[in-house]
């Protein structure tokens, strides 16, 4: 008799008991319990290279490195090292730790030290600022200044066919645009060349990225690497007013996001999840081609999250609902009342017991002064 | 009447004395103290000839600096405009071409560079935003009177800074301003207007 109702892993990540399916990675774990309480949002792991989507995709940037405190129920023993955790498969009672343990935290500012050697921070020029996933982890996690003197290695920026252009300079080397050009392409004509220091994202010889859905490697890369041409230096995208909108399109979805500034479409992307993650991506037609609002059916302003710089200056400020900081900070620091205490009406023992109290508290306080 | 309080004076009727009674005296008293303000040193300033010393700290006017080559620093970033409680400040940014590296420092610059004068507040958070030390308000000159509307928006051509008449703040207390007018007075510094001195 086997059973095959699906098994439920217990974990506890950061102290939050969470309920999922065996195969989860923690990263994927601490995602859900987000996606069920969204005030736990920043509990989730930062990830640079991992890309829920992309098959094989994650445990290259070391961003997501989290402590398992206890390995599983059968095997208490904590892992050795901190463990990636995008690509380390949950295990019955694993205890994890993330933003609770402090040498993981410092452990993230070195890995931003790391991704930052060779990053130029050119981020005023850089048309990824505002929605650059460096950028959001190297302000949380980083520190302000940086340590490395030595000379940054740079590239020459590159034309990777008519839409798309690559800053090698920038690349982290996330890999996720060549997963991007294995499972959604039909062609990879571009990959990483080189190793170790070396290592660079490129074409071999000057080859053009020629596909329906190659301009998707543009949404994928969490930095500024890969940018789209007919949006370089349009417009800042905190200016721009991101606007949901869909069109009957054969080759894919049509669900898009247009990006605007005025009246004018300057910018058609994939619709990002809460994760920066694509899940529906577009081809190059829906892309590149329809930049006219006629193109399109507008169901509505995207959302877009009070943190983030995008958000800026679109609302008026008597209709933003700001977060009442003292019913966040009560809800957190609220404890239950212990109610399996049983209940005492004789008079003797509440006054027997009250002695005690008095006692026991005045030995406290005593030896507190002691 | 019994006095309430000792604040009133008690007038009296008494005869004057002939010294009071030919007023002379007193009215040489009063020429006396007109006439001796006329060499004292004058409270007011002959403006707009004569300018005051706003301080070192004082936001005038925007500029948009160059650097020592003299190329522009601003890099159309938007940050000064995001920045900006007034909205006063836009712009459209522009690649850099080959052949324009003298002109302008990075790869993307602001073609379009405007401000809004009658919405600015000149509260300077353009300038603590720019992360390239390009804009600056200037602690020496206001922005001047206008008369028509489209002397308020400032385009590039009044705010870009011109290299024959740079703008630098050399003096941060009212001692050392005090001496660098004096000297630009004196002609030692020839390539800056004289400013007055108050």
């Amino acid at each position: 008799m086997e059973d095959n109702k699906p098994q439920v892993i217990k974990i506890t990540f950061d102290g939050i008991e969470v309920e999922v399916e065996p195969g989860t990675t923690i990263m994927q774990a601490a995602r859900r319990i987000a996606e069920a309480d969204s005030s736990q949002h920043h509990l989730v792991p930062p990830a640079m290279c991992y890309y829920e989507p992309l098959k094989g995709s994650g445990g290259k940037c070391r961003a997501c490195l989290v402590k398992v405190a206890q390995g599983s129920a059968k095997d208490t023993r904590p892992m050795p090292k901190l463990v990636p955790s995008c690509i380390t498969q949950v295990q019955d009672g694993m205890v994890v730790e993330n933003v609770t343990n402090p040498a993981v935290l410092e452990e993230r500012k070195g890995i931003v030290e790391f991704l930052l050697l060779n990053h130029p921070l050119d981020c005023p020029v850089c048309d990824q600022a505002g929605e650059c996933h460096l950028q959001d982890f190297a302000f949380e996690h980083g520190s302000a200044k940086t340590r490395y003197e030595e000379e940054r290695r740079t590239f020459e920026k590159q034309d990777i066919g008519p839409y798309v252009q690559l800053h090698m300079t920038r690349c982290i080397l996330c890999y996720r645009c060549v997963y991007t050009a294995d499972q959604i392409t039909d062609k990879r004509v571009h990959g990483v060349l080189g190793r170790g220091d070396a290592a660079e994202i490129g074409t071999y010889i000057e080859k053009a990225i020629d596909n329906d859905f190659s301009g998707n490697v543009i949404d994928v890369c969490p930095v500024g690497a890969l940018t789209d041409k007919t949006y370089r230096f349009k417009n800042r995208v905190w200016f721009s007013k991101p606007v949901d909108a869909h069109c009957q399109c054969d080759k894919c979805s049509g669900r898009v996001t247009l990006w605007y500034r005025g009246e004018e479409v300057i910018r058609v992307t994939a619709r990002k999840n809460e994760w920066g993650e694509v899940k529906e991506f577009i081809c190059n037609t829906c892309r590149f081609e329809k930049k006219k609002t006629s193109d399109w059916v507008i169901e509505g302003p995207t959302k877009v999250q009070r943190s983030s710089v995008i958000s800026a200056n679109k609302y008026r400020a008597d209709v933003i609902k700001k977060p009442d900081f003292a019913l966040k900070l009560a809800a957190s620091q609220y404890k239950p009342i212990d109610d399996s205490r049983p209940y005492i009406t004789d008079d003797q023992t509440i006054r027997e017991l009250s002695i005690e109290n008095n006692n026991k508290a005045n030995q406290r306080s005593l030896a507190e002064k002691n | 009447m019994q006095q309430l309080t000792n604040r009133s004076k008690q007038v009296s009727n008494k005869e004057m004395t002939l010294a009071e009674r030919i007023y002379l005296p007193a009215i040489a008293h009063g020429m006396a103290i007109t006439i001796k303000h006329f060499f004292q040193k004058k409270v007011t300033i002959r403006y707009p000839e004569v300018k005051r010393y706003l301080g070192p700290v004082f936001r005038g006017r925007h500029v948009l600096k160059r650097d020592a080559d003299g190329r522009e620093r601003c890099t159309a970033c938007g940050l000064c405009a995001v920045a900006c409680p007034a909205e006063a400040i836009s712009m459209v940014a522009e690649e850099r071409q080959k052949g324009e590296e003298h002109l302008y420092r990075e790869e993307k610059y602001a073609a379009v560079y405007e401000v809004n004068m009658l919405r600015c507040i000149f509260c300077g958070l353009c300038e603590e935003a720019c992360p390239k030390q390009a804009v600056y308000l200037r602690h020496d000159e206001f922005v001047p009177v206008f008369t028509e509307r489209d002397q308020v928006i400032w385009g590039k051509d009044l705010l870009v800074e011109d290299m024959n008449n740079r703008y630098l703040r050399e003096a941060w207390t009212k001692e050392e301003a005090h001496a660098q007018d004096l000297k630009k007075a004196a002609g030692a510094i020839s390539h800056v207007e004289p400013r007055a001195i108050p």
